[in-house]
């Protein structure tokens, strides 16, 4: 039977107006974060430091501080958009539905996915307070910053259906993605680091997307842009299977 | 007989560990009726309407609703088919009228304003359309379950202990609304603790224990096969025998000789008109009584009965 577009954007509808109702939380707290690092790393820090790889320091560091904010906001909205009807017992009405993996997708990872890109908006707007930037390539810019929205989207999807307590599920965003993002090119580039540090951090993923951002921004990158969307693209791929097996299986959603 | 609008064969279920809730189940459910699925605890009921509405994925069997297979159709067949759970599971910070429009488009269904006032109004909900639902009772937010279940205009739902924690008031009020679904034409499957309520309302009764169906049959013949009638006549004097003109009846003496105790009947009627002629052959028998206690045995006594028996068995 076809996609039922009623059902997904029910979903959709009902998860960005749990957004807008929390919307100190889920939109206000983490610009006012970002705010405070363009002020300290950008502004102040920034203005002593040398521009890296031709780009001033205080715009250098926006790739890596909308990444920050991006992986962590997607990841937990769409973990928590799937955890809190498991933990409810809500979900019986979206299990006893008829909506299958698209659907059910479609609604909570494109919300979670919006948020990211209503998010990231509204960094980038927030940044040209602090710094003087420009987009070299806005075009692929947006198509990058959506597609990591959407990819870690579907990561927090999982995510939320894994854990089965509030803290399993503030562990990764805390304790992975926040320190992999940090140490992941955020605030230097890689090639800066002494040897074998430089190889070290390529073993860290989250580096191929902050440098892929960074290319889009200022035509600069750590690692080649191709390398950076392929990658990108393929855990894309890995999360959309994964939860198509977990559909499948009814792993931690049916009994 | 009507096709039923539910038919399932074979149904078992092994959850991890072992436990087997569901036993080879086999259940028609004919299209329009109240079926009520009367259990104790941990008997398989909530897993049953699981197993039907998508939540529990069964072991073993077959499940056809509206005449397709719900593992191949799952899709038309769930649209057709409503639940309110058992728990007051909602999203407690929504309000009534976004809780339901949501449950509507998530079936798949237009938006449809009138048809969801209607539902809100039935329910005696409208009032509270823009309340958010933490706010309300108890009993109001299984009203809005219901209405959520009902926003898609199913044509098969489950209930799955509406009553539970409500208070007499409004479970008989819930009664009327049941009823009035079933006028409409929808199809309703109940599980409750009350058999009271299954008494009041349901055209059939299934029995389930231990994940099997013990008995499956219309409440009026199962009151009639199963029911009984005791009567217990006080004496006015010791009676130490039965005397020949009462011998074809089914009593005993009881309580020192100063008590006759009839049990017989059908539960329909033909145990008192038994008890009747009773009392009329003690007068002709000059056997003198001072009081009449008759009590017909209700679906609980029934049920109970059943229960015990199966155990002793």
């Amino acid at each position: 039977m076809a996609f039922n577009i009623r059902s997904a954007y029910a979903i959709y509808r009902r998860e960005m107006g749990r957004a807008f109702r929390t919307a100190f939380q889920s939109i206000l707290s983490p610009v006012l974060t970002t705010s405070l690092y363009f002020v300290v790393f950008g502004t102040v820090i920034g203005a002593r430091m040398e521009p890296v790889g031709g780009v001033p320091y205080g715009a250098f560091i926006i790739p890596g501080l909308l990444m920050l904010t991006l992986l962590g906001e997607t990841t937990s909205n769409a973990s928590f958009g799937i955890y809190m009807p498991r933990f409810t017992g809500t979900i019986y009405e979206l299990l006893s539905a008829p909506v299958g993996v698209a659907e059910t997708l479609a609604g909570f990872v494109g919300a979670a996915a919006t948020k990211g890109l209503i998010l990231a908006a509204i960094i980038l707007g927030t940044a040209t307070f602090f710094v003087d930037y420009e987009i070299k390539y806005p075009v692929l810019a947006a198509f990058y910053i959506m597609l990591v929205a959407s990819s870690f989207a579907l990561f927090g999807f999982i995510l939320g259906i894994w854990a089965d307590s509030f803290e399993k599920l503030g562990i990764i965003p805390l304790l992975i993605l926040t320190p992999l993002t940090f140490l992941g090119g955020t605030f230097y580039s890689i090639r800066d680091l002494p040897a074998p540090w430089d190889a070290v951090a390529l073993a860290n993923p989250i580096a191929f997307l902050v440098s892929g951002l960074r290319f889009s921004f200022y035509g600069v990158a750590d690692v080649p842009i191709g390398v950076s969307l392929g990658l990108t693209l393929g855990f894309l791929a890995l999360c959309i299977l994964v939860i198509t097996v977990i559909f499948r299986t009814g792993w931690r959603l049916r009994e | 007989m009507n096709v039923p609008i539910l038919s399932i064969r074979g149904l078992t279920k092994t959850y991890k560990g072992g436990t087997r809730a569901l036993d080879n189940v086999d259940l028609d459910i004919r299209p329009g009726e109240i079926f009520a699925l009367l259990g104790p605890n941990g008997a398989g009921k909530t897993t049953l309407i699981g197993a039907v509405c998508g939540m529990v994925r069964p072991t073993g069997g077959s499940i056809t609703a509206f005449g397709q297979d719900l593992s191949r159709d799952w899709r038309s067949a769930r649209a057709r088919i409503g639940l309110v759970p058992q728990e007051l599971a909602t999203d407690m910070f929504e309000t009534v009228w976004r809780a339901i429009s949501y449950s509507r488009g998530l079936f798949g269904q237009p938006s449809n304003p009138a048809r969801l006032e209607e539902i809100l109004r039935s329910l005696s909900l409208w009032d509270k359309k823009d309340a958010q639902i933490r706010s309300l009772s108890g009993g109001m937010k299984r009203r809005v379950l219901i209405a959520k279940a009902l926003a898609h205009e199913p044509e098969l739902l489950f209930l799955d202990e509406p009553t539970a924690g409500v208070d007499v008031e409004l479970r008989k009020d819930m009664w009327q609304q049941i009823a009035a679904l079933k006028k409409r034409g929808v199809t309703i499957i109940l599980t409750t603790h009350y058999i009271e309520e299954a008494e009041e309302m349901a055209d059939r009764v299934g029995i389930i224990r231990g994940g099997r169906i013990l008995m499956v049959d219309e409440k009026a013949a199962m009151m009639d096969r199963l029911g009984t009638t005791e009567a217990v006549i006080a004496l006015a004097a010791p009676l130490s025998a039965i005397p020949p003109e009462l011998a074809g009846f089914p009593i005993e003496i009881a309580k020192g000789a100063m008590q006759i105790i009839y049990r017989g009947g059908n539960g329909q009627g033909g145990g008192r008109a038994q008890v009747a002629q009773l009392t009329q052959a003690m007068t002709r028998a000059q056997i003198a009584y001072t009081s009449l206690d008759i009590h017909d045995s209700s679906l609980e006594d029934i049920f109970v009965g059943l229960l015990g028996e199966k155990e002793a068995a």
